[in-house]
């Protein structure tokens, strides 16, 4: 790293980086905060089950039950696939 | 009736005894029946605080056993009128409260308090829990730092599911800001998170911002509440905040760089 270098990164917005990355975990940690104790096992279940035809890793999938009213809840199940193996 | 204020954070260190024992302080100040409870069982030191570790002589769990009685422990503050003090076991039975017991103490208390002020240990363990439990209103204590304000978001999580008001569907503990050890030139240097920051990531309102002051470390030296140092930035921010949270509207101060004058700045000061 050179001396110049040193200062650039110097001037880097630090509490910027802070309150990004707090907006961040704090959202996720709301979600599960507010979602039902089963969605956790829910999710590895459902992990196992695609696996059997498509190897992903846990990262590759998102559970989320989000209350829409007092009627309504949605159940969003998002998993990417890898690339090759469609 | 009574109104009960925990004071908590969920991370240690950023200032819940200093808090508690500043706004204690001040409510007494302003002629309201104040008592303080230090919550943290095994490890007291609000009786430091305060400056009455010398006059401790029972405290909460013996009053929960049944050992003694309120008016043998209270501490009565000896600056202050109508502050007093209910000083914390040194026991390591963590276990020590029960929920029965706090209640019945505090059942006891309201008859005779205006305010009683629960200062909760750091963490999520019982003692913590315990001293949110019967809140109707909670002080968050938060530092301008990633740690901290994540704890404080567990924390309110805690308070609007783990509390007696949301186990009997009443109406939710009122929730506020409390932002220490606020350091305004390291946010214009884009160094700190600012109060807006957290503000916005909490999204609570806020009742006082402490600036980082030497006058907080004075104070605990000589074991007298900082907001009795009304000369001082950080005594003069928790008056506002004791003025705000019994609903007087008080413009913020100290949020920004005080500007140093000519003179100031060639002689230094």
């Amino acid at each position: 790293m050179s001396l110049l270098d040193y200062f650039r990164s110097n001037k880097k917005n630090s509490a910027n980086t802070a309150k990004e990355r707090l907006q961040i975990i704090v959202a996720h940690e709301r979600r599960k905060r507010n979602s039902p104790d089963y969605l956790p096992q829910l999710e590895r279940d459902i992990l196992e089950v695609i696996r059997k035809y498509v190897d992903i890793s846990p990262e590759q999938i998102a559970v989320s039950l989000e209350k829409r009213d007092d009627e309504l809840s949605v159940l969003e199940l998002n998993v990417t696939f890898p690339e090759d193996k469609r | 009736m009574a109104k009960i204020i925990v004071v908590t954070s969920g991370k240690g260190g950023v200032g819940k005894t200093t808090s508690s024992a500043a706004i204690g302080t001040g409510l007494a100040l302003k002629g309201h029946k104040t008592v303080i409870i230090d919550f943290d069982i095994g490890l007291r030191n609000l009786d430091l605080i305060m400056g009455c570790e010398r006059r401790v002589v029972y405290d909460f769990v013996n009053v929960i056993n049944g050992e003694a009685n309120l008016k043998q422990t209270l501490i009565k503050d000896k600056r202050t009128d109508n502050l007093f003090i209910l000083p914390a076991s040194q026991t390591r039975d963590k276990d020590a409260l029960t929920k029965d017991g706090v209640e019945r103490v505090l059942n006891e208390l309201a008859k005779d308090f205006d305010f009683i002020l629960c200062d909760s240990p750091a963490g999520i363990e019982a003692g913590a829990m315990m001293a949110l439990y019967f809140a109707d209103e909670a002080v968050v204590v938060t530092n301008p730092e990633v740690s901290s304000v994540r704890d404080s978001d567990r924390i309110l999580g805690m308070l609007s599911s783990k509390s007696r008001r949301a186990e009997q569907g009443l109406d939710a503990i009122k929730e506020h800001l409390l932002l220490t050890r606020y350091n305004p030139e390291r946010v214009e240097k884009g160094e700190m998170l600012s109060v807006d920051d957290v503000k916005e990531i909490l999204s609570i309102d806020l009742l006082g911002v402490i600036p980082e002051s030497q006058a907080v470390l004075n104070a605990s030296n000589s074991g007298q509440p900082v907001i009795l140092d009304a000369e001082s930035d950080a005594g003069q921010a928790y008056l506002d905040t004791v003025d705000r949270l019994l609903g007087e509207k008080v413009p913020f101060r100290f949020l920004t760089v005080e500007k140093k004058g000519l003179l100031k700045r060639i002689f230094g000061g």
